[in-house]
């Protein structure tokens, strides 16, 4: 499948910058949008930074408590609107759907660019928002405060917000058409790499939940700005509708943020133990499991909002179950790596990192799934603790163990693998330091969302920012190396690991389209060879 | 044809399932963006019927039912304007879309009179709302639902105009035929999906308590 | 997806339907139906409503003749909307069984 017309690549295939701009190569548009999420990450991580500067002593000496308000909801509104909704599937999604099914591109390469554009313009939308003064609603936007009392810069946001929801869309739209109609010939369902089903799954949450959170986010903005008001109070509205709404979303939301990575952890953990994912077909359900029941569950947000109580037994029960496909996955990986060959190259390091901090972010979830235990720490600095552990601990080291598994595929080039452990393993101490003190501060009633805390607090405070510091280096290093790999690093063969997988046919980097001609499938997915040791398991 | 294949589709069977799987993803995100108007209306409407049922006599029910068969009727128009690509035949389609665009615009104007009385009669939510009778902030309730509901319809037929002004240009200069009608058929999907938005909005909005008391 | 042309008469015949359902669930509003919070009436006027969109999906929209997955994607579609619609509706019917005062609402 390696083609002729030497050297040249997608990358190489014209230099001109309209040629970047006005590209509809789901391979160029990865990068752009790769370099776009850099941008929104780098910004969110610098708001994380002056927060947790502030929580360094527990008077809010840093900032006031209005700023202190909009740097948190500028710092969740960056990372989960801009930086992780969009990551692995606008990056390696894009990237690899098509390369993955043996196809030229997606169903849809125009909407594919317009998706970037309206990235782009929503993220804008945003930006000026936050530097017009910002908006201090906390990234939920909870109403009546957001709809009526706020002074801040509420409907930009809020219109950044809902434009930025279209790319989501369509990005979810292309992949759910690609996957149904343009697999090569011989590539069934039951022979999808694990990253197709995965990102399949996110789709379908794509398409069913943005919209919602698209229209409640839109009258918000009507009721600020016309003064209809849907959740006003006065008018016999009520606020915990705008709850129902926004939740129906932004909870199926953090399974758009988590399963692409599971994806990315599936193909990672096959290629590294040399051996065939543990229960493919379980695998690939419960990627679809978690989609559909992660829509039955949002409720759990709003146990203490004044929600009936009986709803709230519905949604803790429903929260229980969801939890059981995850950690099917996790059983899985595990047999998978059981009398496997195992290479803790880089992306091993990631991965084995995601499972050990999902499971502990996913446990947690049970605790906070636990109407009676929600009580108590809603609110509190476990939630924060949970949710940074499954987003951080969890998606973004999948994310960057997917950069680095499929580097040389992307670029063509090698990166300095010692350079690689020494930023994975930084990474996973720094990340522990940060939020595994926060769990403890959570427990004995530390609040979220203020600038200031109770004295006693505070060493577990001063541990969680130094453990940011460590953290951050451990996101700085990859800067570094990868852009030096870009420049100076070793070529990269189409196939260095030694994978499996139809990406891995095409060249490194892959020629504009993909494939001479398309590719058929005749074997399973990790068709990996079998060892001697395994076979005797 | 090969001509209408575009590079990375195998052949025009697969571009044309792309399509129309395609717009039917896009109609279901639909489904769900009105949904969660539909959703806070079947929440207040279940608290504050009395209210909803006063507010929905005061809609011009005469206009609201001409308005849903002139939209029905453009439904078929646009069926008919789909089957005459699938026929080859180019004077019918012109002749429907043409049709399809001047009954939606009769609806847009039907409703535009509406508003209209809905602003003398002081029933636009926000500052100028005014209502003598009880439950005064629940029927505005209603109203911000009406105009939501029906706005949010309403923009959906003003893109859908539109579209329908680009495929008759295409039709005119015979770009749709048997062998290829794609935009054709994806554009009737969604003509036909605001069609069913409004046969779910009107008998919710304009029927909802009729019977004389 | 379909290379099914539909003949004209069906089409016709389906709008004439729709005209007829329109008239239906006009004249049923005048009725009082009885139920809790007018429930008849609305049961009968979803139900037309219902019909009439089965009918602009299976014929207008080709649906009838089309391959299986765009059936499940209708069907899917109109499925989470009920979801949305039902769970948020269990809160709100669920909160005054529970002695508390002042429910919302009222």
């Amino acid at each position: 499948m390696t083609t002729a017309g030497a050297g040249t690549n997608y990358l190489n295939a014209d230099y001109r910058v309209r040629s970047w701009l006005l590209t509809t190569d789901h391979k160029r548009i990865a990068l752009l949008y790769l370099v776009s999420i850099s941008v929104f990450f780098a910004i969110g991580g610098a708001l994380a930074g002056v927060i947790r500067l502030n929580l360094l002593t527990p008077y809010g000496s840093l900032v006031q408590a209005e700023t202190y308000n909009k740097l948190f909801t500028m710092h969740g509104i960056t990372m989960i609107f801009f930086f992780l909704i969009p990551s692995i599937p606008a990056v390696l999604g894009n990237f690899l759907v098509p390369l993955m099914i043996g196809a030229r591109d997606l169903a849809f390469p125009r909407i594919n660019l317009l998706s970037w554009y309206i990235y782009v313009v929503g993220g804008t939308f945003t930006i000026v928002a936050a530097v017009t003064g910002g908006v201090d609603t906390g990234w939920t936007f909870y109403t009546p405060y957001s709809s009526t009392f706020a002074n801040t810069n509420v409907m930009l946001t809020a219109l950044g917000v809902f434009i930025t929801g279209f790319s989501s869309i369509l990005t979810g739209l292309n992949f759910v058409v690609t996957i149904h109609k343009m697999r090569a010939p011989g590539l069934t369902w039951s022979r999808l790499p694990l990253f197709i089903w995965a990102h399949y799954a996110t789709s379908l949450i794509m398409l069913l939940g943005t919209p919602v959170v698209a229209i409640t986010i839109l009258l918000v903005a009507l009721e600020r700005g016309l003064g209809i008001g849907i959740f006003d109070p006065k008018l016999g509205g009520d606020p915990i509708l705008f709850q129902h709404l926004f939740w129906f979303y932004s909870h199926p939301a953090v399974y758009i943020m988590i399963l692409p990575s599971m994806g990315v952890i599936s193909e990672v953990v096959a290629c590294f133990s040399r051996k065939r994912v543990f229960g493919y077909t379980v695998v690939a359900v419960s990627s679809l499991t978690i989609a559909i029941v992660g829509f039955l569950v949002w409720g759990h947000h709003m146990f203490v909002s004044s929600q009936s109580m009986y709803a709230g037994m519905i949604f803790s029960f429903l929260s229980f179950l969801v939890a059981i496909p995850s950690a099917i996955k996790v059983f899985n990986w595990t047999a998978t790596m059981y009398k496997g060959s195992i290479d803790l190259r880089t992306p091993m390091l990631y991965a084995l990192g995601f499972i050990g901090l999902f499971t502990i972010g996913g446990l947690t979830g049970i605790f906070l799934a636990t109407l009676a235990v929600d009580v108590h720490v809603h609110d509190t600095y476990f939630v924060v603790a949970h949710f940074h552990y499954i987003m951080v601990g969890g998606a973004i080291m999948g994310y960057l163990g997917g950069l680095h598994f499929w580097w040389p595929k992307i670029t063509g080039k090698l990166y300095s693998e010692a350079w690689g452990r020494i930023a994975a393993i930084t990474l996973f101490i720094g990340f522990n330091l940060t939020f595994f003190p926060q769990f403890i501060v959570g427990i004995l009633g530390m609040p979220r969302r203020y600038h200031v805390y109770p004295p006693e607090f505070q060493f577990l405070n001063i541990l969680s920012t130094a453990g940011a510091t460590v953290l951050a280096i451990g996101y700085v290093l990859p800067l570094f190396y990868l852009t030096w790999s870009l420049l100076k690093g070793e070529r990269a063969g189409a196939n260095p690991w030694r994978a499996t997988g139809l990406e891995w046919e095409a060249d490194s980097p892959p020629p504009t389209f993909n494939f001479d001609r398309t590719p058929v499938v005749t074997a399973e997915a990790y068709a990996y060879p079998s060892l001697p040791e395994a076979s005797r398991g | 044809m090969a001509e209408h294949v575009a590079h990375h589709f195998e052949d025009a069977e697969q571009q044309r399932e792309a399509a129309t799987l395609g717009m039917w993803a896009f109609l279901i995100t639909e489904i769900m963006f009105f949904g969660g108007l539909f959703a806070g209306y079947t929440v207040y409407r279940s608290t504050y019927f009395d209210a909803f049922a006063e507010g929905s006599r005061h809609l011009d029910l005469v206009l609201g039912t001409v308005n849903t068969a002139i939209l029905i009727g453009s439904s078929l128009t646009m069926a008919l304007a789909v089957q005459a690509a699938q026929r080859s035949r180019r004077g019918p389609q012109v002749v429907f879309l043409l049709l399809t665009i001047l009954l939606g615009l009769a609806f847009l104007g039907i409703k535009a009179v509406e508003y209209g009385h809905k602003f003398e009669q002081h029933l636009v939510p926000g500052r100028f709302f005014s209502w003598p009778g009880p439950h005064a902030s629940n029927v505005q309730l209603f109203f911000s639902f009406y105009f939501a509901m029906t706005g949010m319809h309403a923009l959906h037929m003003i893109i859908g105009i539109g579209l329908l002004i680009w495929l008759t240009i295409q039709a005119r200069r015979g770009r749709f035929t048997g062998s290829y009608y794609n935009p054709m058929e994806v554009s009737g999907l969604y003509w036909h999906f605001v069609d069913i938005v409004w046969i779910f909005l009107f008998p919710l909005l304009y029927l909802i308590d009729r019977h004389v008391h | 997806m379909d290379t099914h042309i539909l003949p004209t008469r069906l089409y016709v015949g389906i709008f004439l339907i729709l005209l007829t359902l329109t008239a239906a669930t006009v004249t049923a509003s005048f009725f009082d139906l009885g139920g809790r919070l007018n429930s008849a009436n609305v049961l009968v006027a979803m139900s037309i409503a219902c019909g009439k969109a089965l009918l602009v999906v299976l014929f207008f929209m080709h649906v009838r003749y089309s391959p299986r997955l765009i059936w499940v994607f209708v069907g899917a579609g109109f499925f989470w909307l009920a979801i949305l619609i039902a769970l948020t509706m269990s809160d709100y019917l669920s909160r005054g069984w529970l002695p508390l005062p002042a429910p919302w609402g009222t």
